[in-house]
């Protein structure tokens, strides 16, 4: 086995037994980098030389004894993540030459892990998208068909995952942009509750909606990650003080009587006939793990899109207007196309006398979409449904249709809008291309989706599938 | 023809750190751009985090203008482009302030007027624009420094009816906060800034002109007066005229001594309010407002009645030793000295107004030594010039009726007499005391 | 559903190219013709969820901090004089 496809924890175990150096593990990275990322185009930066320091620096640390959480490990960052020295273009023309003199707080939690920053990973520009063709740098592709889209927003950070061309990567989800691409490229990708890793130095999308997580080829691993980015941070007033407790501890207690709920608005809407088949699977997978299922409703779904597409433009106007290429960065006139369109929506729901009409209704409702959920979790512990109504589809698609884009975050948009976490975890292949289930569960309760989906993970074992590059 | 005038006032407060990150407020006077940092000049992913200080001395100017303190605040953004605007939005308060509704008392030409205050919030302050000419081309020159400073605006009700009512108020702001000790309120450096809404209608009228005119860049007291009557008198010639003033901005020019128009406001102002993300709401309580109105200083009004009570001055004296915080405690200090020289609290007073003592310069302690070496020719036993003043009063019950019937002029005469039997020379206001003491 | 698209580009501090804006004007009629779905929901009595955590009073106490070096500050900009930023002459006459 390469040292590149190595899971989180296995790579851990061998560079504190010193089977292997992390110099050599990041080499090993950097070289699939080279050799596959052309094609990909998973990463905007490459920092071979830093990358290759940090890990010499890694390597000694070791020696001495340090076993800090991710000393030595490889990761890939979205490049909507402040990195202290490193360019950070949020993948729009307007950052191109953006040189931050700051790191944002999960890159120092990750920094004083020990980790080792690869790279900027590719995204959609500003976050903005579902397919990661919105690039400025041009669109990523899917490791398991290259005519694919990987999903989106975070589009490279799944894709060089999944290439292994990294150990772990980090995203930000504000309408699905960590589930989708883990769903559409067979890693795990997590969604954390809003607040619980703080935002402070990640390029602003939607304020009141962005979450910040990371990918991992495992669910143990990305709670060994989780472990590391959570908690309280003085510079993000939206972190709360709510204790962070080691995620990864109770993962193997598993699901025996455990209540799950299946939103029935969730399978009655237009799913692919494959999809729904292979969802019936899983439901059949966690019933033999002791689970129960029970059919629960959450009423508003179907308003769920319309709100998140006033709530979300309308706050995306507000955080680029600080895009007027004084301080740093290039003028407005910069911006892509997806970038002026959402803009322009946030511009005219917030305007004078559509506020009441537009941003002042969303909040409402996502308070009656917030409350469904409430009311789901009185009777169960935790939702499973699916990511996406249809598989990665071909780049290209949809990218005149932008409502057509904007619908195919259906299922993902809900937990940004409540609040609560969402786990996506592979659930098997079709044709060829990965489907991903998420598991969703109330406010700060990430503990128990790592326990649901490690239960599923290891019975099934669809993450050892891998693309043939 | 009727002016009617509302005021946007501004008061920069001085907090050690900025309203939102913690970065130094005190900027004036520094190197450009030098107390700066992600959240202050707005760069990708910097996140606000709101002072406490500041907060709880909105509140307290609040308070202060008697303003009901509703129990849920919120900050919201207020979006607009402009260089000196770090983020492309303000996070100011839009509907739901830290204060609404109070009321201000001021004296106009010794009648008591009301002044109705709409609102005050909090907000934080813009950087600052120096229009320049570099290697011949006009630019303009951006400094960060002061954004981000906290800052707390104050709306009046269009309660005014002329500049010198404005001219009282805003003294009587800047007293205000200067007691409270949250701001400087400095006109000439910017701590305060003046932005008053002006329209005529005709006298009697009830309801509000259909315009109004925002006037801009008053930047000293002196001009306070100026520009309002510049621009009452503009717009009196419009209506004369038979035409409506536009409703716009205008700047007052102080080379000039006119009111310049700047931008039509209907077009530029829409801000796109609504509710800050980044900041949770703020909720008080009860027992939180009760604590901030225990805590905070004696009001200028408070200190008047007092002085009155305590150290048993007039009214105009009074006035004038509260007028500045300074005063009245430099005035206390030499008043708890004075007590150990026998010297009295009037005696006081009045070397500080009539000599206009230098209250940075001279210590109470040295002020006190003064009075007491100026009373020193007048070392006589106490006793034996009580006995004197007594045998002058049974002399003369008439005058003394007199007093007591309120001539003043009486007690005059029975100085002169007491001094007289004395033969020395006697401080006539010391004996003042003692008369007045015994005739009681 | 219409976006008078100059009138919004304009607030947004937006140039649009003229196909841009045709395109637009489409594209986003579709949108909010899509987002009017909402008001099917009577929402007469729903307060708005703005905080989705329901944290209230994050505050920071009064202290300062060292803030960044002047030439960092000024470290990503294209134009800069003399420790400012420099850019295009605001009117005068809009200040």
């Amino acid at each position: 086995m390469n040292l590149n496809s190595l899971t989180l924890k296995e790579a851990k175990k061998g560079l504190l037994s010193k089977d292997f150096s992390s110099v050599e593990l990041t080499k090993a990275c950097l070289g699939q980098i080279e050799k596959y990322d052309k094609e990909i185009n998973s990463y905007i930066t490459v920092c071979n030389e830093e990358a290759l320091k940090q890990a010499e620096l890694s390597d000694s640390k070791i020696k001495d004894g340090d076993d800090s959480p991710l000393l030595g490990i490889p990761i890939a960052v979205k490049d909507l993540y402040s990195t202290k020295g490193i360019r950070t273009t949020a993948a729009s023309k307007v950052l191109e030459n953006y040189i931050p003199q700051y790191d944002a707080t999960a890159i120092a939690k990750i920094k004083n892990a020990g980790a080792v920053i690869l790279g900027k990973a590719n995204c959609d520009a500003w976050a903005h998208g579902s397919s990661g063709e919105n690039s400025d740098f041009g669109p990523t592709k899917n490791p398991w068909n290259k005519n694919c889209v990987p999903g989106g927003s975070s589009s490279g950070s799944a894709a060089s995952l999944a290439s292994d061309m990294c150990i772990a990567s980090t995203g930000t989800d504000t309408g699905g942009s960590i589930r989708l691409p883990a769903s559409f490229c067979n890693i795990v990708g997590l969604k954390p509750t809003y607040g619980r890793v703080s935002r402070y130095g990640i390029v602003a999308m939607a304020s009141s909606l962005d979450s910040i997580g990371h990918f991992t080829r495992t669910v143990e691993d990305n709670a060994m990650f989780l472990n590391v980015t959570a908690g309280k941070d003085v510079f993000d007033a939206t972190t709360p003080y709510i204790a962070v407790p080691d995620y990864a501890k109770g993962i193997k207690n598993g699901i025996e009587n455990l209540k799950i709920g299946v939103p029935k608005e969730y399978i009655n809407s237009g799913m692919d006939p494959v999809l729904s088949d292979l969802f019936q699977n899983v439901l059949t997978e966690f019933e033999s793990l002791g689970a129960n299922i029970i059919n629960v409703s959450l009423p508003h779904t179907e308003y769920a899109i319309a709100c998140y597409y006033i709530i979300q433009p309308a706050e995306v106007s507000s955080n680029l207007a600080r895009y007027d290429g004084i301080r740093y960065g290039n003028d407005r006139s910069y911006f892509g196309k997806e970038a002026k369109r959402r803009i322009i929506l946030g511009t005219y729901t917030l305007s004078a006398g559509y506020y009441d009409a537009y941003y002042k209704k969303a909040m409402q409702v996502r308070t009656l979409i917030k409350k469904d959920f409430e009311d789901a979790f009185k009777n169960i512990d935790a939702i499973v449904a699916p990511v996406s109504p249809t598989l990665p589809w071909k780049l290209g698609e949809k990218v005149n249709d932008p409502l057509k884009m904007y619908l195919s975050d259906i299922f993902t948009v809900t937990a940004n809008l409540a609040g609560i976490p969402g786990l996506s975890v592979p659930a098997g292949l079709v044709d060829g291309l990965p489907v991903g289930i998420q598991i969703l569960g109330p406010q700060f309760s990430e503990e128990m989706l790592y326990r649901v989906g490690y239960a599923f993970e290891q019975k099934t074992k669809h993450y050892k599938e891998k693309p043939k590059l | 023809m009727e002016p009617v005038i509302g005021l946007e006032i501004h008061v920069e407060l001085k907090t050690k750190s900025k309203m939102f990150c913690s970065c130094s407020a005190d900027y004036f006077g520094h190197e450009p751009n030098t107390h700066c940092c992600p959240v202050c000049i707005g760069l990708p992913g910097a996140l606000p985090v709101p002072n406490k200080t500041a907060i709880d001395w909105c509140i307290m100017i609040g308070l202060a203008l008697n303003c009901k303190i509703p129990l849920f605040s919120k900050f919201d953004r207020k979006n607009y482009f402009y260089p000196d605007l770090p983020k492309g939005y303000q996070i100011s308060q839009y509907d739901q302030p830290f204060c609404i509704k109070g009321d201000v008392e001021i004296k106009i030409d010794d009648k008591d007027k009301s002044i109705g205050i709409t609102r005050v919030h909090m907000e934080e302050d813009t950087g600052k624009l120096i229009h320049s000419t570099v290697n011949g081309k006009e630019v303009s020159l951006v400094d960060f420094n002061r954004s981000g400073v906290p800052l707390v605006e104050i709306v009046t009700d269009p309660d005014f009816k002329n500049a010198k009512e404005v001219k009282v108020f805003l003294q009587r702001l800047q007293q205000i906060v200067r007691y409270l000790g949250v701001s400087n309120a400095d006109m000439e450096k910017g701590d305060m800034r003046l932005e008053p809404n002006i329209s005529l209608r005709i006298k009697g009228e009830k309801s509000l002109p259909k315009y109004k005119v925002e006037v801009k860049n008053i930047n000293s007291f002196k001009f306070v007066e100026k520009a309002i009557n510049y621009e009452i008198e503009r717009q009196k010639e419009i209506l004369e005229s038979g035409q409506t003033p536009e409703q716009e901005t205008r700047g007052f020019n102080e080379q000039k001594g006119k009111t310049v128009s700047q931008r039509s406001k209907e077009e530029a102002h829409d801000y796109r309010y609504f509710p800050e993300p980044d900041i949770p709401p703020i909720k008080l309580t009860d027992l939180e407002i009760d604590a901030l109105k225990d805590n905070m200083p004696e009001l200028p009004d408070a200190k008047l009645e007092r002085f009155k009570k305590e150290y048993l001055l007039s009214a105009y004296d009074s006035e004038i030793l509260t007028r500045e915080k300074s005063t009245a405690d430099y005035f206390e200090e030499a008043v708890k000295i004075g007590k150990d020289h026998n010297i009295s609290p009037k005696q006081i007073a009045n070397t500080i107004i009539n000599k206009k003592v230098d209250i940075v310069n001279v210590l109470p302690a040295e002020l006190v030594k003064t009075i007491v070496a100026g009373t020193q020719t007048t070392q006589i036993d106490k006793k034996e010039l009580e006995e004197i003043i007594k045998k002058v009063l049974a002399e003369n019950p008439k005058a003394v009726e007199d007093y007591k019937n309120g001539k003043e002029n009486a007690i005059m005469f029975l100085i002169g007499n007491i001094i007289r039997r004395i033969g020395k020379r006697i401080n006539p206001n010391q004996l003042k005391e003692i008369i007045i003491r015994l005739i009681k | 559903m219409k976006i008078n698209i100059s009138k919004v580009s304009k607030l947004a501090n937006i140039i649009l190219t003229d196909e841009e804006k045709t395109t637009f004007e489409q594209q986003l009629s579709e949108i909010l013709n899509y987002i009017e779905k909402l008001n099917e929901l009577d929402t007469k009595d729903i307060l708005p969820t703005s905080q989705v955590t329901d944290l209230e009073n994050v505050i920071r106490e009064d202290k300062t901090k060292p803030s960044l070096e002047q030439e960092n500050v000024l470290s990503n900009t294209k134009s800069k004089h003399n420790g400012f930023f420099k850019t295009k002459a605001v009117l005068s006459e809009l200040l």
